[in-house]
């Protein structure tokens, strides 16, 4: 491969990169608003959220960033960058999946340290910001992580929309050197890569939080985690 | 915002074509990935680390990097390894390893959850140990991870659309090719999006009730 071929790819990786902060930061936001609004004691809101959690989680990714890039335009008259259009798609459907990590972590908290803000008459946004959230975000953490590799591979779906993305650069290589086992492989492998330094981030940041309320990170298979793990990162769970 | 209904039913016989496709794929897919999982769990118990770790590797590999990639690799590179299959095969091939790495995760944990007492008792009787798995341990784990299983296929639906990068005409693919023959892109668009979203929550409903009757 030439240099000019690198410096697709390079432009490939930043750009995949750029997509995965953006829409991260989307899906967390989208994650913690829903999740939490699930536990709200209106059932109009929990339902509301439930709702959303089901749509978002019932359609497939891919039809999602086809519907924001092809329908949006037409049906509201306003056409997003293609970079904010795939943020959009992504953060909303992984988002989704996050907010049933958020419900889970918060309905896993000892249930007496709820009744503890109560008997202190807390008020309910103080008993979520200083009791449960602090117990429970650590938990979330693994969950997370695995779901952040999910959003990794979901971002290589934007490339059928033509976005200049790591897999959209790999096909223009593969056209421009006429052999796909190369490139392929070696985009395979940055993936990994990519994967490898954030299940490695969030390890850290795990140890880091679990640090802060006094408990040791899990190591080795979590059986439990993983017969759940295709509810966090798939779909299966109910409404309200 | 316009909404043509004619453009709903022109679109509906390519619909159930793309629809029959979507679970073909989605049924044969789940197959390879049940067995396969299978495979590499029983190998990860292998006595020896010779086996256990290239497993290890390469399920890792396979799980951490996007199933789009892995697609087109096995459809453009398998031809120049002279191995010729249809977009189909290809495309069931690839799911369906893909997924056997997480069903794999799957065997692990409900190998694992089998009580130890279990393999004491299959010792104790003096159980071969080809029999000690056949009639003691996988139907004690696989009644526990059904309901894990058929989460994933649920998410394996969700990810037949990729199989539209390598010129299958699933769901997606019929309303791709729909909206650019009439140039209507809404409707068939929001309607297997709504299509997607029926069958994961009716299939998410058939599960839990099984889930209830397996579990206990």
């Amino acid at each position: 491969m030439t240099s000019g071929l690198w410096e697709l790819v390079f432009k490939g990786i930043w750009t995949t990169v750029q997509l995965l902060f953006f829409s991260a930061i989307l899906a967390a936001a989208v994650s913690f608003v829903v999740g939490v609004a699930r536990t709200h004691r209106l059932w109009i809101v929990r339902f509301l959220a439930g709702f959303y959690t089901e749509v978002f989680r019932g359609t497939s990714a891919l039809v999602m960033i086809f519907w924001v890039f092809f329908v949006l335009p037409p049906a509201f008259g306003w056409q997003l960058v293609p970079m904010w259009a795939g943020t959009l798609a992504l953060g909303l459907t992984y988002g989704a999946y996050g907010s049933e990590i958020v419900r889970g972590a918060l309905k896993a908290v000892d249930p007496a340290q709820q009744e503890g803000g109560i008997a202190l008459s807390f008020t309910p946004w103080q008993r979520m910001r200083l009791i449960l959230l602090p117990q429970a975000v650590p938990e979330m953490i693994p969950p997370f992580s695995n779901l952040l590799i999910e959003l990794l591979k979901g971002t290589a779906l934007v490339s059928v929309m033509g976005m200049g993305d790591l897999a959209f650069s790999g096909n223009l290589v593969r056209l421009a050197l006429q052999e796909s086992a190369g490139i392929y492989t070696y985009l395979l492998l940055i993936y990994f890569v990519i994967a490898f330094l954030l299940t490695r981030l969030m390890r850290g940041l795990e140890k880091k939080l679990k640090a802060g309320v006094g408990k040791e990170p899990q190591r080795g298979l979590d059986t439990d985690a993983e017969l759940k793990r295709a509810q966090t990162t798939g779909v299966g769970g109910q409404v309200a | 915002m316009t909404w043509d209904w004619n453009a709903v039913s022109d679109f509906m016989p390519q619909f159930w074509d793309g629809l029959l496709v979507t679970l073909q794929a989605l049924a044969l897919g789940s197959l390879i990935s049940f067995a396969l999982g299978l495979v590499w769990a029983l190998l990860m118990r292998a006595p020896s680390r010779f086996v256990r770790w290239p497993v290890g590797v390469v399920t890792e590999f396979v799980r951490n990097t996007p199933l789009l990639v892995q697609l087109f690799f096995l459809f453009y590179v398998l031809p120049e390894w002279g191995v010729t299959l249809s977009a189909l095969a290809t495309g069931v091939i690839g799911i369906g390893l893909h997924y056997s790495t997480y069903t794999m995760q799957v065997y692990r944990a409900g190998i694992e959850a089998v009580p130890p007492g279990q393999w004491e008792a299959a010792t104790a009787l003096n159980l071969p140990r080809v029999r000690t798995w056949q009639v003691v341990i996988l139907p004690q784990a696989i009644r526990r991870v059904v309901p894990a299983l058929g989460n994933y296929v649920i998410s394996m639906l969700k990810d037949t659309p990729m199989l539209m990068v390598i010129t299958v005409l699933e769901m997606l693919g019929e309303a791709r090719l729909f909206a650019q023959e009439h140039f209507q892109f809404t409707e068939p668009l929001t309607v297997i999006g709504v299509a997607f979203i029926v069958i994961s929550y009716l299939a998410s409903l058939l599960l839990r009730s099984l889930e209830r009757r397996l579990v206990r």
